[in-house]
This record gives C-alpha cells, structure tokens and sequence, in this order.
C-alpha cells in the first residue's frame, strides 16, 4: 500500500503529472465517442432516408 | 455522380477492415507505452518524477503538428485536383488536432509549472504553438459558415495552406530564437539526446497517439461522407427526383 | 434569414480567431520575440532602468547566497556575468550550473529580479547514468 502512494505521489510531482494523464484521457475518449456518435446517427438519418424513398439500403 | 461515389465507397469498405486494427493497436501501444513510462521509466537526473508529463506532453505535441501538416496536404490535394475524400479528410481531422493542441499546450502548463516556475510564458515556441490552435479553432469555425459545403471547404483551405508557415517556425522555433522552452530532443541532429529507457515509452505513446488519430479520422471520414450521401438525397427529392 | 445570420455568426468567430492568432503574431514580433538577453548582450546595451527585460544564462557556481527570502546570485554566459537579486520562491529546478531565466531590470548593474523561471536543456537521462558518465569522465552536459 505504501508504495502504492508513493507511486501516486510521484515525489510530489502527482498533483501536476495526473490532472495532465486525466484530462489527456477524458479529451481522446470524449473525441473517440463523439466521432463515434457523429457516424451511427448519420448512418441512421441515411437508412431513414433511404427507406422512404423505397431505395434499397446498401450499406455504402 | 458514379464516378465519384466509387472511391468513397471503396473507401468505405477499406475503413471498415482496418477500423479494428487501428482501435487493437491504439490499445496496445497505449497500454505498454503507459506502463514503461509510468512504471518502468526512470526519474530524470534534473527533472526527478516530473518527467513522466513529457510521455504525454511530446506526443500531443507532435500528433498536432502532425495533424496540421496532414490537413495542409489534403486541402492541397482537395484544392487542385477537387478530390472530394481529401477535402473531407482535412475537415475531418481539424478537430482532432485541435484536441491535440489543446493537450498540448495544457500538459505544457502542468509541467512548466514545477519545472520553470511558470504555467506560462511568451516565448516564441509557447506563442506559436497557441496560434495553431487558433487556426485550428478558425478552419473549424470556418468550414461550418456555409450553406454550400463546397465553398465553405475552399475558403476553409485556403485558410490551412495560408496557416502552414506557423509550422516550420513552431519546429525551428526553439534553434532560431531565445526561448524558455528547450530545443529538440529526439529529432534532432547528432541522434536523440535522451536514455534508450526513456525514449522507448515516449516512442510506443507517439504510435499510440498516431494509430488513434487513424481510428478518430477513419470514423470522422465515414460520418462525412454519409453526410455528403444524405445532403444528395434531399436535394434530389426536393427537385421531385425520388 | 436565419440561416444567413448563422453563417455571418461563423464568419464573423472565424474572422476573429484569425484576427487573434495575427494579434500574437505581431505582439511576439514587437517584444522582438527575444524572450531573454545573455549577460554580454546586457553589458553592451546598459538599458535603463525603468526598462522590464530578461535575463538568460547558467547560475554561476558557488554565486548563490541566502539570506531569509532574498536570494543573490551571478548570472553568466562564461563570457561575462550579471548580479542578480530576488526575493521569493525559486523553481525547483533552481541550482548552481543549471540555466535560468530573470524577469526584471538592470538597477545600477545589479539585475533586480521579479520573477526568476528555470531552464532546463534538452538532455534527459536517469540519475545513474549521469552519475557514470560523471566517474568516467565522459560528462558533457552542464553541471548540476
């Protein structure tokens, strides 16, 4: 346990070295799943589209 | 109208074979490359445990630099011979390198406080770098401003190719000016002058931030060009074409 | 009309990041974008004193004297050196040999420092290592 603190305190340096690795994660993650987000609504808006038109709906 | 849906469409294809290599390598780069530099990697001799940033500071960096001179290249290639892939690739991979420049400048601020004494400083390297991420927010601002695509793309382009002189002197900034920042340390001439032990996880994490910026762009580029198909639509029903 | 008052918003937000980036351009240039002067370079322009300018160069060995908050200590180029003194928190990176960078003005040839920064070189080895290279003789880098 206490070289777990230690591994955490990183010889005081922890309060500037994990706010950085946070947000450095919970910007690329938030990107990952907005671009993740942006394509399945899209590809659903399309196959909507296509199933009025009574278009075949050809992934592509 | 065949002809250029063919490509997209076989890029379509091509992107949904390599999507699960490129999320499997992000992954795996990203797990070792977190584990040498957390773990295994030494303190540095000067900088002690503070050095750790740098394993996410330089990727970013590079990643955004990288990612600029990407976005250069496509509205080049967009601009001349009017591809429609590579004018969507450039708007694809703005906000990516926007994020890149953000965590950039940030893990900069994290690690130039214990380091410097400061968050931040008006040298020319800090300086430049802050004016990348302007251009970036201003292509993004940009290539949204128009109800034709196809002009909101051509003056976001110009905008890009015109942006591109920040890059050689973000690069050559710290060797052509007094700065607080240092210069090169991998990319420089006379080889790296940095420990093998530490090198390692800095390079597995700049693979990593590469493979993730393949596997956000290929996800992007998919979504716009749907788009793109969904914008044909409704125009052709609205012309009572459907 | 809606939709042309969107885009004029986009326009006008586009405008103004450029207008910004261009803006720090221009301030970079006007402060010369020479973020600090050597101790030679100070010598030779004798600036006033009510100029606020930067110092840049090693910490002097053994210059470094303290007495409660006030820190004095020689800023040299190994060519010539600068007298500085500050009163306040020094960066952890602060040691004699190692590069630093004094925020202030030149007061009757001593600097009068507001903000002292560390600079550190582009060298990054563990501390074994170093240790090595020192016993064999093969140190090249500065001193710390």
């Amino acid at each position: 346990m206490e070289s777990l603190a230690a591994f955490f305190d990183m010889g005081g340096y922890g309060v500037y070295i994990w706010p950085g690795y946070a947000l450095t994660a919970v910007v690329m993650v938030g990107m990952l799943v907005a671009s993740i987000r942006f394509l399945s609504s899209n590809e659903a808006r399309l196959e909507a589209l296509q199933a009025e038109n009574g278009e075949p709906s050809d992934e592509a | 109208m065949i002809q250029k849906f063919a490509n997209p469409a076989r890029f379509i294809r091509l992107s949904q074979a390599l999507l699960p290599w490129m999320a499997g390598l992000t992954l795996a780069f990203a797990a070792v490359g977190l584990y040498l530099g957390l773990v295994v990697a030494p303190a540095d001799y000067q900088q002690g445990e503070s050095v750790r940033i740098m394993y996410i500071h330089v990727p970013a960096a590079w990643m955004a630099l990288f990612c600029y001179t990407a976005m250069a290249i496509a509205a080049a290639v967009g601009l001349i011979w009017k591809h429609p892939l590579a004018d969507l690739a450039a708007k694809s991979t703005a906000p990516i390198g926007a994020a890149f420049t953000f965590l950039a400048l940030f893990t900069g601020a994290m690690w130039g406080k214990p380091m410097w004494g400061t968050w931040w400083v008006w040298d020319a390297r800090l300086t430049s770098m802050l004016v990348l991420f302007f251009l970036y927010l201003g292509y993004i601002a940009l290539v949204n401003a128009f109800d034709n695509p196809a002009r909101g793309i051509k003056a976001s382009s110009i905008l890009v190719l015109v942006g591109f002189v920040n890059v050689p002197i973000i690069k050559f900034s710290v060797e052509w000016w007094n700065t607080l920042h240092q210069p090169a340390s991998v990319l420089k001439i006379g080889g790296p002058s940095i420990h093998p032990s530490m090198l390692w996880p800095l390079l597995l994490m700049a693979l990593a931030f590469t493979t993730y910026y393949l596997w956000v762009l290929l996800l992007r580029l998919r979504g716009e060009i749907i788009a793109n198909k969904i914008r044909v639509l409704r125009l052709r029903r609205v012309h009572g074409q459907a | 009309m809606k939709r042309k008052h969107k885009r004029l918003t986009f326009v006008v937000v586009a405008l103004g990041f450029l207008a910004l980036a261009t803006a720090l351009v221009l301030l970079a240039f006007e402060e010369g974008i020479v973020f600090f002067y050597s101790p030679t370079e100070l010598t030779a322009k004798k600036p006033p004193a009510e100029r606020r300018l930067r110092v840049g160069g090693l910490v002097e060995e053994g210059s470094v004297e303290k007495s409660g908050t006030v820190v004095t200590f020689r800023v040299t180029d190994l060519n010539n050196s600068v007298p500085v003194t500050y009163k306040g928190i020094l960066p952890d990176l602060f040691r004699e040999g190692q590069g630093v960078v004094a925020e202030g003005r030149l007061v009757g040839g001593v600097f009068v420092a507001a903000e002292v920064l560390a600079k550190h070189d582009e060298t990054y080895m563990p501390p074994e290592v170093a240790e090595a290279l020192k016993k064999s003789g093969r140190w090249q880098g500065g001193n710390p």
